[in-house]
């Protein structure tokens, strides 16, 4: 029925799983699935997202590969399948570098694309919606829909791009993106401080009411260096002269000693830091304000993680904390009760599939603002054949 | 009596009458917005004074399904605050409230009658602003910066409205209030923030409004560069971006423009006989750090033909660089009594093919096309001016309008950068967008407005959508 085009083979679990390698095959699987009837369990590297039941898996590593780069522009077209580390290497192969450094590795683009997980760099350039300038999605019942393009700047209609970053996949299946890139800055460098938590946070807001946040100003964990202490880790991009006059900024603000790093130990840093992110069950973010950081940090230690062991992370001029470990659905309905009471959201961002199904990844919902996401899911997935957990059921 | 009528009656205590306006003449005012070509005549517009008065007006509408356009200041440039006959003008401008500004925290929350620039003066002795900065900012309010996704010069380093929106309270066309966003930004669920900014006034009224306040530079640097050729001046603005310098802005303005500037009260010192110039700012916190970028760019200006650079001595003489720039539209308005400002955008890349083709349609059609744009991010402004008494002159600036856009969609570009669709650009929709994809954004309206009534007739072509079947209603 599906044609012999598409590749078909199984999950470890048994499921049926098809790659497709076009949009159209992706198209033409979730019309089929919108007809009879099947759930549609969405799969990228398999690197971040818990497996989930589902009477079919779509695989999107077989929409892979870079459409286009311009240099010029600033723009690549990328597949949402392309892993986030073949991405990096072909923009850098043209001096080009997408400023997101997502938790996890080997992840897809798809897979940050849906989930909206921007890392430390987040301090410096946003959120992943920042980053992308339009997209492409299959609905739930298999309909194409292309939004934004590849221009930087762009109101033609709704910014339906934004919707479908970060929704955990309840709008479609998303197939390529244009992206908006940077050139690869000549200096970067990161200095490190050691400390108890609260003096490294308030060093890390005295940097941040500084001037313009440093790339990354982020509170890291003793599980999340694989350390046996808190870290202040500083990361600055741009010119040589950009960088000196940031370490300098930094440096006299901090009140603290903050070491430089070679290169080898911030990539190390950096990269350990991303890849223990996943050690644990599950992930949450909470969004606050700078200011709260540290009654956020003390909420999640207190509800999570009393030996504070765990993989934690901050995000100082955001005022995010992201958590990985393992937890009680009831520990995690409690703090995001207790987060919601002081106006942070607190999205799961990864977790087993029981977990997810009773939680939801967002689901505290103001007033009036469910039934409007409820809506959307009835236009993207009428069929419920995607059916992501968004608390909108 | 007309459910207009009706609901007025109902409006009335609700406000008072000395803040609705019936008469013909006192509507004439609101029936058109800063795009000239475009009429339209509310049925009657209501100034609220508050934001429980705008819930309760809303309430009120829903209840006679009548329905209704949010306007600020009027300032916008596609007719996306006109309403019809039957509709009403809710104007916002009493809306003008500061309700917090939080340093600490860089955010500030406003109500959306709250001019932009006011905002930034507000905080500037924390050494903070609000970055978006339309070439209208004196006079355009936040709530239609929201509404339409405004722009402006400096967004080509800062980022353009959205960038800034954290959270939104939103009265939605029901009359039911939502908050949308939490106070640093992260989403509650899907981003309905993202969503809602820029989409035109058509999901419902911001009542309230979040923004991310950004620190004022300490260090800036604004050149002047002018070129033989627009094509040279192109290629120095791709060899800029392609460089990785990221400009606080980067202008630039044709010879006609120029002419016209340098004629008028607003005169600049802009050289009148260079085919283009190019406005390049920088800045930063470190004086060393920004004078270095300006350096490099003036040598890729030099690489690519600027035949003269000059650097702003001081603040004074920063400020009459801009003021040419900013006071452009002005000045053209004086050229002619009619001016038609266009808004589309083009990978950077083709900026100097674009512009050859502008020029030779405006040729054709024996117009003057004056360009002044924001050539940093490719947002171009071919700006018409023209007589719009002479109906062969309003003929000739129609086709060629239509030209341009088809010239700047060809090159891979959009149709608006930052003035909207509105009613002006909704002909150009189906070119640029498949029938699923019009039809999915008319069904993401009908999620917040199933009767269609707020904002209607805008951005989506409804001829060219496709039938959107939900889960629990068909669309048609």
């Amino acid at each position: 029925m599906l044609g012999s085009a598409v590749r078909v083979d199984a999950t470890a679990d048994g499921i049926p799983r098809a790659t497709p390698r076009h949009e159209e095959e992706c198209a033409l699987l979730l019309h089929h699935a919108n007809a009879e009837g099947w759930t549609v369990a969405v799969q990228g590297s398999g690197a971040w997202a818990a497996p989930r039941p589902a009477a079919l898996v779509i695989a999107t590593t077989g929409l892979d590969g870079l459409s286009d780069v311009s240099p010029a522009d600033l723009v690549a077209t990328v597949r949402a399948g392309t892993t986030w580390r073949r991405l990096q290497q072909e923009l850098g192969d043209h001096g080009m570098w997408l400023a997101i450094d997502p938790p996890g590795s080997d992840r897809t683009v798809g897979s940050v694309t849906a989930t909206g997980t921007a890392g430390p760099l987040r301090s410096g350039f946003g959120q992943v919606r920042e980053h992308i300038l339009g997209l492409t999605i299959v609905t739930g019942d298999g309909k194409v829909v292309r939004t934004g393009g590849r221009v930087v700047k762009n109101v033609a209609g709704y910014d339906l791009a934004k919707l479908v970053t970060g929704s955990f996949g309840a709008f479609g299946i998303v197939t390529e993106l244009h992206l908006r890139l940077r050139t690869v800055p000549r200096a970067d460098q990161t200095l490190v401080g050691r400390g108890v938590r609260d003096e490294l946070l308030d060093a890390a807001l005295a940097i941040a009411e500084g001037g313009v946040p440093p790339a990354a100003l982020e509170l890291l964990s003793p599980g999340a260096t694989g350390g046996d202490g808190w870290r202040l880790a500083v990361r600055l991009l741009g010119t040589d002269g950009d960088v000196e006059a940031g370490r300098n900024d930094v440096c006299r603000r901090a009140g603290i000693a903050l070491a430089d790093t070679s290169a080898m130990e911030s990539a190390a840093l950096w990269r350990g830091a991303a890849a223990r992110a996943v050690d644990g069950q599950v992930t949450v973010r909470l969004g606050g304000l700078p200011e709260g950081l540290a009654a956020t940090l003390d909420l999640v230690a207190h509800h999570l993680d009393d030996t504070v062991e765990d993989w934690m992370s901050a995000t100082v001029p955001a005022g995010t904390v992201r958590w990985t470990g393992d937890a009680r659905i009831e520990d995690l309905n409690l703090l995001r009760r207790l987060a919601a009471e002081r106006e942070i959201p607190l999205t799961v961002e990864r977790a087993p599939w029981e977990t997810l199904e009773r939680l939801g990844h967002f689901g505290a919902y103001r007033e009036g603002v469910g039934r409007l996401v409820r809506g959307l899911c009835d236009v993207f997935d009428p069929g419920a054949v995607l059916r992501a957990p968004v608390g909108a059921t | 009596m007309t459910a207009l009528t009706q609901v007025l009656s109902a409006i009335e205590p609700i406000v008072g009458s000395r803040w609705i306006r019936r008469g013909r003449a006192e509507l004439e005012t609101y029936s058109s917005d800063g795009l000239p070509t475009l009429h339209a005549r509310p049925g009657a517009a209501v100034l609220p004074g508050s934001r429980d008065e705008v819930i309760r007006i809303v309430r009120a509408l829903a209840q006679y399904h009548v329905p209704f356009v949010a306007r600020g200041a009027g300032t916008g440039l596609s007719g996306g605050a006109l309403a019809q006959a039957d509709a009403l003008l809710i104007i916002l401008t009493r809306l003008t409230r500061i309700l917090q500004i939080d340093p600490r925290n860089r955010r500030a929350t406003v109500e959306p009658g709250v001019v932009n620039v006011r905002l930034s003066n507000a905080a500037a002795p924390f050494g903070l602003h609000y970055a978006p900065d339309p070439s209208s900012q004196t006079a355009c309010t936040l709530g239609g910066n929201v509404a339409e996704n405004a722009g402006g010069p400096h967004c080509v380093k800062y980022g353009v409205t959205t960038n800034h929106i954290l959270a939104l309270e939103v009265v939605l066309p029901d009359g039911d209030v939502v908050q949308l966003g939490s106070p640093g930004g992260d989403p509650w669920g899907p981003d309905l923030v993202g969503l809602f900014v820029g989409s035109e006034g058509m999901l419902g009224i911001a009542t309230r409004i979040t923004v991310r306040l950004t620190p004022l530079p300490t260090a800036v640097r604004t050149l002047l560069a002018d070129f033989n050729t627009l094509r040279a001046a192109g290629e120095a603005v791709s060899a800029i971006i392609a460089a990785g310098v990221v400009p606080a802005a980067l202008e630039m303005m044709d010879r006609n423009c120029v002419g016209v500037v340098e004629s008028s009260i607003y005169a600049a010192g802009y050289p009148t006989d260079a085919a283009a110039v190019l406005l390049v700012e920088l800045d930063g916190m470190e004086d060393d750090a920004v004078a270095d970028v300006a350096r490099a760019v003036a040598a890729l200006l030099a690489d690519h033909g600027a035949r003269t650079i000059r650097t702003a001595s001081d603040e004074a003489d920063r400020q009459r660089l801009w003021q040419g720039r900013k006071k452009a539209f002005g000045a053209l308005g004086r050229l002619s009594p009619d001016l038609v400002v266009q808004d589309a955008v083009v990978p950077r890349s083709t900026l100097p093919d674009v512009l050859d083709r502008i020029a030779a349609i405006g040729d054709r059609y024996g117009l003057t096309v004056s360009n002044v744009f924001h050539a940093g991010d490719g947002n171009l402004h071919p700006n018409i001016t023209f007589d719009r008494s002479d109906p062969d002159q309003r003929h000739r600036v129609e086709r060629a309008s239509v030209e341009i856009m088809e010239a700047c969609i060809a090159a891979g570009g959009t149709i608006t950068g930052e003035h909207g669709v509105g009613r002006d650009k909704l002909r150009y929709m189906p070119a640029l967008f498949d029938a699923n994809t019009l039809g999915a954004m008319r069904a993401v309206r009908r999620v917040f407005d199933p009767e269609e009534r707020c904002n209607p007739g805008k951005v989506i072509p409804i001829h060219a959508c496709r039938e959107w079947t939900t889960a629990k209603r068909t669309i048609t």
